[in-house]
């Protein structure tokens, strides 16, 4: 990996030292990272990174940022970006959020659609499924969890980020990450009934929500739900592909992400 | 000495390959629990500890709870404790304990507790744990806030003990508006609280400042050891003195009238992997339900294929059931070599418990007696230990100076002038 195309910063946003990665020129995309945490700069992030700076924050409690102990909730952690689009002066700003990440962007547009500009969910938790069940990451290892949530997991672009042996540096990140996550979305399981209603009838903030058509993770039917919340977004579901599209058709991700943005 | 019994109360017609399939007791499927044998069970495990209570030489008997396994029944130790209070005359009631996150209403523990007390004449022993990982699961129980819960339930139920009511409580957890528990605790000013633990750094400090017993559950000589330092260096700095009151150890203990059938009572300890087969690793350790330091232990401890309870579950892959039974069983010798587990006749139990009592020097012990096995080779193993074992074992005890809780008060000796603790223990008791 070509160095130093991104950086690690720290913003002060209340009691916390938000760890923020950050790297190309342009115009700002915020990225929120899933239930496993920052994975690391990718492909797809140099890609877009020639013409937007990233701004991946590490979210609290999950590795290099500090826990906040009030944070409790995907709504709190929501408010929590909230507070720091504001006070960074972000908005209206892109958004990508990716599964649990996707919830928290579902969930602070439902408080308040004006700080984004463009909205991309990718396979966002956060919505009960009206048909099949939100796999449970909490009954088994990371590592199987992602397993299974990928259509084929012994694709090289899979296996280069999640196969091999499991490091001890690997394994603690990702408990730290299920960790934090079962704090803030053990129960109910990685949705709140709310969020619909919340949601319905946001109008003016283009979404894209973009899915793996084998995502056993979260089932297709809520990206339904999330389309007759928010008014105008799409849905494209990607062949072969499960819960990680990013990383398992990263071609085909990069493809949908820059025609959306534009 | 406080010497007292447990068992878990095993539901035991499992097939051993489902536990074996699965490698763990935890969520083997409940098709295969039939209430009938079950019902008969239970009550044969209560007739025991009334047994126990008959013999007359027993100071307490011993109770735990677990969920979702067929390694043990007693989901509800409360109800069996209650049982208890009633049907016995003279042990004490010791509960290691109730998995205080897993109580969603610790109120309610408090006042079931209370009732326990007031019924056993004050013969309860309350107790608390964490609860294994798979009770979180179980009982879904957030396992990130495990800790949390624990504490702030603990100072809840020690409240509603203590503190004048009606009284209100707002903590991050829990909330009441009107506590005012009307069934209190007879013994004053609250009953004396045992904590019962493995392997969690944590809780032995905690257990240290609170000036609780810790009672180390079937760990391992050394790393007893270990823990008796941690929770002696936290009593030091809280200005007290550790000493045996301070300390309880359960031991696996199997007697017989001869060596070849108390062997037989130890080899089925084993049974479907024993404790190594508890729960996978994944529900043992659910996410956050270990601290950060205890996860990095972890992670180097993934990396050593030889990690007890993690060896069989993780790195076994054989589908030869046969070929794993056989290496469960094989682990028997070496469990009895390293005092692990105990096994003989009265006679030949002796030196081995005097060699534990000298390394451990713990005021409060308990033997502990598991895996299938007709009833009345439990019964006479019960028996033997009563009416043979106890009596010699308390002469070691006052040999040996091992005070009990019961005789000196667990963190009444102050500091000594050198401001530095004397440890209790060593691995020189072996050569007692």
């Amino acid at each position: 990996m070509a160095n130093k195309e991104w950086t690690e910063e720290k913003v002060r946003v209340g009691d916390t030292d938000l760890v923020v990665v950050k790297g190309g020129k342009g115009k700002a995309l915020l990225i929120l990272h899933g239930e496993l945490g920052w994975p690391g700069w990718m492909p797809w992030n140099s890609a877009l990174a020639k013409d937007r700076t990233l701004i991946a924050p590490i979210h609290p409690g999950f590795g290099k940022t500090a826990m906040a102990d009030w944070i409790m909730s995907i709504r709190d952690l929501a408010g929590f970006y909230q507070r720091y689009v504001r006070e960074q002066k972000l908005g209206p700003v892109d958004v990508i959020g990716h599964s649990l990440g996707g919830w928290i962007a579902a969930e602070m547009a439902a408080a308040n659609p004006a700080q984004f500009s463009k909205m991309i969910l990718v396979a966002p938790t956060g919505i009960r499924p009206p048909q099949g069940e939100i796999m449970d990451m909490f009954t088994v290892t990371a590592r199987v969890y992602l397993t299974r949530g990928a259509a084929d997991a012994q694709k090289p672009d899979f296996t280069k980020l999640f196969g091999g042996e499991q490091t001890p540096e690997q394994f603690e990140a990702w408990e730290e990450a299920r960790a934090e996550t079962a704090r803030l979305a053990w129960e109910p399981y990685m949705f709140n009934p709310s969020l619909p209603h919340l949601l319905e009838g946001i109008d003016g903030v283009p979404t894209l929500l973009l899915w793996g058509k084998e995502d056993a993770v979260v089932p297709l039917s809520v990206a339904e739900v999330y389309q007759r919340s928010i008014k105008g977004s799409t849905v494209v579901a990607i062949d072969n592909c499960g819960h990680y599209p990013a990383v398992e058709q990263p071609a085909e991700f990069l493809k949908q992400v820059q025609a959306f943005l534009g | 000495m406080h010497i007292m019994w447990f068992t878990e109360r095993a539901y035991h017609h499992v097939p051993e390959d489902e536990v074996l399939k699965l490698r763990s007791f935890f969520g083997v499927p409940n098709k295969f629990f039939d209430p009938h044998k079950g019902a008969q069970l239970l009550n044969q495990y209560l007739d025991e500890k009334i047994y126990t209570d008959e013999l007359g030489t027993f100071d307490g008997v011993m109770l735990n709870e677990h969920h979702g396994t067929p390694f043990c029944m007693g989901a509800v130790m409360d109800v069996e404790a209650a049982v208890l209070a009633r049907c016995t005359r003279k042990v004490k009631i010791v509960l290691l304990g109730n998995p205080l996150p897993v109580v969603g209403n610790p109120l309610r523990l408090a006042e079931e507790l209370a009732m326990i007390d007031m019924i056993s004449g004050g013969r309860l022993v309350p107790g608390w744990v964490r609860g294994a990982g798979s009770e979180q699961l179980a009982n879904n129980a957030n396992p990130a806030y495990n800790r949390e819960y624990f504490e702030e339930a603990h100072d809840l139920v020690i409240a509603a003990w203590t503190r004048p009511g009606p009284f209100r409580w707002e903590g991050k957890h829990f909330n009441y508006r009107f506590v005012n528990p009307w069934v209190l605790p007879l013994q004053k000013p609250h009953p004396p609280i045992w904590i019962a633990g493995l392997i969690s750094p944590e809780t032995v400090r905690w257990c240290a400042e609170h000036r609780y017993p810790y009672v180390a559950l079937a760990t391992m000589l050394e790393p007893t050891l270990e823990l008796w330092k941690m929770y002696t260096d936290r009593a030091a700095q809280m200005g007290y003195q550790a000493g045996p009151e301070n300390f309880g150890y359960l031991q696996p203990v199997f007697v017989h009238e001869t060596e070849e059938k108390a062997d037989e009572l130890g080899r089925n300890f084993l049974y479907g992997g024993g404790f190594s087969h508890f729960a996978r690793p994944e529900w043992m350790f659910p996410p956050g339900y270990n601290s950060k330091a205890a996860t990095k232990r972890l992670a180097s401890l993934y990396a050593n294929p030889n990690t007890p309870g993690l060896s069989f579950v993780s790195k076994d892959h054989t589908e030869d059931l046969n070929a794993l039974r056989k290496t469960i069983y094989a682990a028997y010798a070496g469990s009895k070599e390293n005092l692990q587990m105990i096994t003989g006749t009265p006679k030949t139990v002796i030196p081995k418990l005097r060699k534990v009592l000298a390394v451990l020097r713990p005021g409060i012990f308990s033997f502990w007696l598991d895996g299938p096995a007709p009833a009345k080779d439990r019964m006479t193993c019960l028996k033997l230990l009563g009416t043979e074992v106890i009596p010699q074992l308390r002469e070691i005890g006052k040999e040996l100076g091992l005070e009990g809780p019961f005789e000196r008060k667990p963190g009444s000796v102050p500091l000594g002038p050198s401001g530095k603790p004397e440890y209790v223990g060593s691995m020189a008791g072996l050569q007692a």
